[in-house]
């Protein structure tokens, strides 16, 4: 029967699962100690690269294959102890750990990485392979030898002079069996079995060719009962342990022998040699069988203890769970999120209902209220992602930063399978990298001043997520120096910044996120922190978060991230002005009030300033920004939100409040474009569309 | 008559998936297992008429498997193939003498291992 099976869409499933061993693999290379390599540690690294390797050779991923082979070869003499473990190789290896995931970006991306451009990281695993080719000891068996993929270079291997054969004949005495053993010349390789038949299969290496095999068995057996055909497997197996270097040079797949059965040693059509149909013809026909080997003569027994013992590595426990596409899921979250909507709209027919008439219909319309919500959060949960995703890539940063700068970090994570929005998580990695590299760039303190202050010589680096309440909570801290109150005041003297001594704490370390200060520190380096913290609180901000630093002078800093756990739904205050209804994020909303007629003051030329609880902040009337008809221009008579974004004030004149309620956000900008003060829209429960102020834009505006 | 069953040993899942989805299209009957000692537990509960195993797994290889198979009343004659890539000819030496069927290399052609797979146990029912 002639079909073809297509197999290429497990494509996308392997290139997931790379992805994650590579990542399996870094985690395991940062991990090992290279003075004293645990031997499961390195069994780990070497199946997590020969999967890899497996998967590349699946899909025809040759260039891959290269790079994992040659590191599969290095791995396995150094999980036998062959090689000793050196931080050279765990360089190496980490380089060619990111020069594959490049690759399979690029066969993701159907778009192969241009060869030549690898070249540094293999030729670099190619010196380190050619470097321990150290002959094998001494207890290399014979088989071990012929089979050996790895580092055996013997001269005296001279293929051209070997044939390989597979002898079947009767069953003869042992004493006689090795007898014809020694008159064949069958010194470097030889084993048997039984056949289902009684018979003795035979597979030697020799220097006789097939006549003059079959002549010297003559003496014992009949020749009409002796059946001799070339042996595929053995001679395959001995020319590609000949040399290590040979094997690396060659392509690593090939085409020829793509399967094989151990018993018949007539290969199956797919894998003849013209050599051999022809010897075939000449010899036997083939049989096809099925039975175990038995061990017989100087063979060793094989060594299976390899990779048997416990492991580091996880077993797939993946039996339960799926992959599916994200776009499927943000479908799904799309059509709750208009769910939520129907059930709002109906929500509002509802109240209007009298609840002694209608009891049954309010009594289940409060059942599919909430089965709604648990809906939206079930849905919801399924794009969260474990913050490990964002903490698995920081003990590569940390190794390096801290090689750069002398200092010595030990990185802590906790709370690492919190799980976070995937939209926030892609967004976070950004900010708290930044968070990471000053810890350990101005936070922590070189080894010899660390012990000076009594301090132990690595500094501790943590990065911790907690969930509380709709919010997660990251904390990045340090044991370091801590933050410089007196240092930051003069800064911020010097920057023109209004600041006085008897500010509490937290509001002396909110002036790094000042925009402007961070350069200022960087150049005098005292208590660093500085660099870009203006950025990192813009996009936390941008993301509804908010950032807080808690620090003691000679103890260390820790700095707060709070977030929403999700961007699609937004706890939000609609106001009115006009005739529009706009929706005010929650978490920027301070408080709102009705001003006292004489709180304004007009400044010639910029506009009004509002006094709120003895403070003048700038007036925003809402109808000005976007030129529309307000019931109200005066503030006296309408109402005053005071709003705070990345650390600016100002009040809104709205014309009067809705209320407060949860509600989805509709991306606007996807669908339309940007537009200033505008972050995104919803629909209310009249199935009206009401726009989200974006709060920090409206607030550049009113400043 | 049922169809035959087929023990398919991977801890890669995309690899294990695929050779399934190949035997499977194939009108084999498959089972999954993620490592060794999870192959040899389904392997002694249920009728398996020719067992797929990878080498390289966690704590429990083929290898094991496979001797773990050989010693069993019911599996001492199941046809079992090894899943290899190319260089592992050690690797193959050694599951030749623990008693393995055969061997197949990656990258397979789905049509030829199904070829194999006949030649060993026949049509799937």
């Amino acid at each position: 029967m002639a079909f073809s099976i297509d197999v290429s869409h497990f494509g996308d499933m392997f290139f997931e699962e790379a992805q994650e061993l590579l990542e399996q693999m870094e985690g395991l290379l940062l991990a090992v100690n290279v003075e004293s390599p645990d031997k499961e540690e390195c069994n780990a690294i070497f199946r997590a690269t020969h999967s890899i390797k497996g998967g590349c050779a699946a899909f025809e991923m040759d260039d891959m294959v290269e790079v994992t082979h040659i590191m599969e070869t290095l791995l396995d003499c150094i999980r036998k102890g062959e090689t000793v473990l050196t931080e050279t190789h765990v360089n190496v290896f980490l380089q060619a750990k990111d020069l594959l995931k490049r690759q399979l970006q690029g066969h993701r991306e159907k778009m192969p990485l241009v060869a030549g451009f690898e070249s540094n990281v293999i030729s670099e695993l190619r010196d380190l392979a050619n470097q321990e080719k150290n002959p094998r000891s001494t207890h290399t068996n014979p088989a071990q030898k012929i089979g050996g993929g790895t580092a055996n270079k013997e001269d005296d291997l001279a293929v051209s002079k070997t044939h390989f054969f597979r002898v079947e004949m009767p069953k003869i005495a042992e004493d006689e069996f090795n007898a014809l053993l020694s008159e064949l010349g069958a010194k470097r390789y030889a084993e048997s079995c039984e056949l289902p038949d009684g018979s003795l299969a035979l597979h030697l290496e020799t220097d006789l060719n097939a006549e003059e095999l079959i002549a010297v068995c003559s003496f014992l057996v009949n020749p009409e009962d002796i059946k001799v055909t070339e042996d595929v497997l053995s001679q395959q197996s001995c020319v590609s342990g000949d040399a290590v270097a040979k094997e690396l040079d060659a392509s690593p797949v090939s085409e020829n022998e793509s399967y094989g059965l151990f018993d018949d040693s007539v290969p199956l059509e797919s894998e003849c040699h013209a050599r051999e149909q022809e010897q075939q013809a000449k010899l036997s026909a083939p049989i096809i069988s099925a039975t175990g080997f038995r061990e017989v003569g100087p063979l060793a027994a094989p060594n299976l203890t390899t990779g048997r013992q416990e492991s580091v590595m996880p077993t797939g426990s993946d039996s339960t769970s799926i992959r599916v596409n994200l776009d499927k899921v943000d479908q799904l979250i799309n059509l709750v999120g208009e769910l939520v909507i129907t059930q709002a709209m109906i929500d509002q027919h509802v109240d209007g209902l009298d609840p002694t008439v209608h009891e049954s219909l309010v009594n289940s319309f409060t059942t599919l209220a909430r089965n709604t919500r648990d809906l939206q959060e079930a849905i919801m949960s399924i794009r969260m992602m474990p913050m490990d995703f964002v903490f698995s890539r920081f003990p590569r940063m940390t190794r390096e930063l801290a090689a750069k700068l002398g200092k010595q970090v030990k990185l802590v994570t906790q709370g690492g399978a919190t799980e976070l929005d995937k939209g926030l998580i892609e967004r976070i990695i950004d900010p708290l990298t930044h968070l990471v590299r000053n810890a350990i760039d101005h936070g922590l303190e070189t080894p010899s001043v660390r012990v000076a202050a009594g301090k132990s010589e690595a500094g501790v680096l943590s990065l911790s997520a907690a969930h509380e309440g709709g919010n997660i909570i990251l904390e990045v801290s340090d044991d370091g120096a801590g933050l410089d109150r007196q240092r930051i005041l003069e800064k911020a003297r010097e920057n023109g910044l209004s600041v006085s001594d008897d500010m509490p704490d937290e509001e002396v370390w909110q002036i790094i996120f000042a925009p402007g200060f961070s350069t200022c520190t960087q150049v005098t380096d005292v208590s660093g922190r500085g660099v870009g913290m203006d950025v990192v609180k813009r996009n936390i901000s941008a993301m509804g978060g908010s950032v807080e630093i808690q620090s003691c002078r000679g103890q260390g800093s820790t700095i707060r991230i709070s977030l929403p756990l999700t961007l699609a739904i937004l706890e939000g205050m609609s106001i009115k002005t006009g005739e529009e209804i706009y929706v005010l994020p929650l978490a920027a909303v301070i408080e709102s009030l009705k001003p006292a007629s004489d709180s304004t003051r007009g400044i010639t030329g910029k506009g009004k300033l509002i006094r709120v609880r003895e403070e003048y902040l700038p007036l925003i009337p809402l109808h000005q920004v976007f030129g529309i008809q307000a019931r109200f221009t005066d503030p006296k008579d309408g109402i005053v939100v005071v709003l705070e974004a990345e650390g600016k004030k100002a009040a809104l004149l709205v014309d009067s409040l809705v209320g407060q309620q949860q509600v989805v956000v509709k991306n606007i900008e996807s669908n339309y474009r940007k537009i200033s003060g505008i972050s995104g829209a919803t629909i209310l429960g009249d199935g009206n569309v009401s726009l989200i102020l974006d709060i920090p834009s409206l607030l550049r505006m009113g400043n | 008559m049922n169809a035959k069953s087929i023990l398919v040993v991977d801890d890669s899942r995309s690899l294990r998936q695929m050779v399934c989805y190949i035997l499977n299209v194939s009108g084999y009957h498959v089972i999954e297992a993620v490592d060794g000692m999870d192959g040899w537990e389904k392997a002694i509960a249920q009728k398996v008429d020719l067992v797929f195993t990878d080498q390289n797994m966690p704590q429990y290889d083929g290898l094991w498997l496979i001797n773990a198979l050989r010693n069993s009343e019911s599996h001492r004659k199941t046809p079992i193939l090894m899943l290899t890539t190319e260089s592992s000819d050690e690797m193959k030496s050694m599951g030749r003498r623990a008693g393995a069927t055969g061997w197949i290399v990656k990258p397979f052609d789905p049509d030829r291992m199904v070829d194999l797979v006949k030649k060993l146990i026949g049509e799937p029912s």
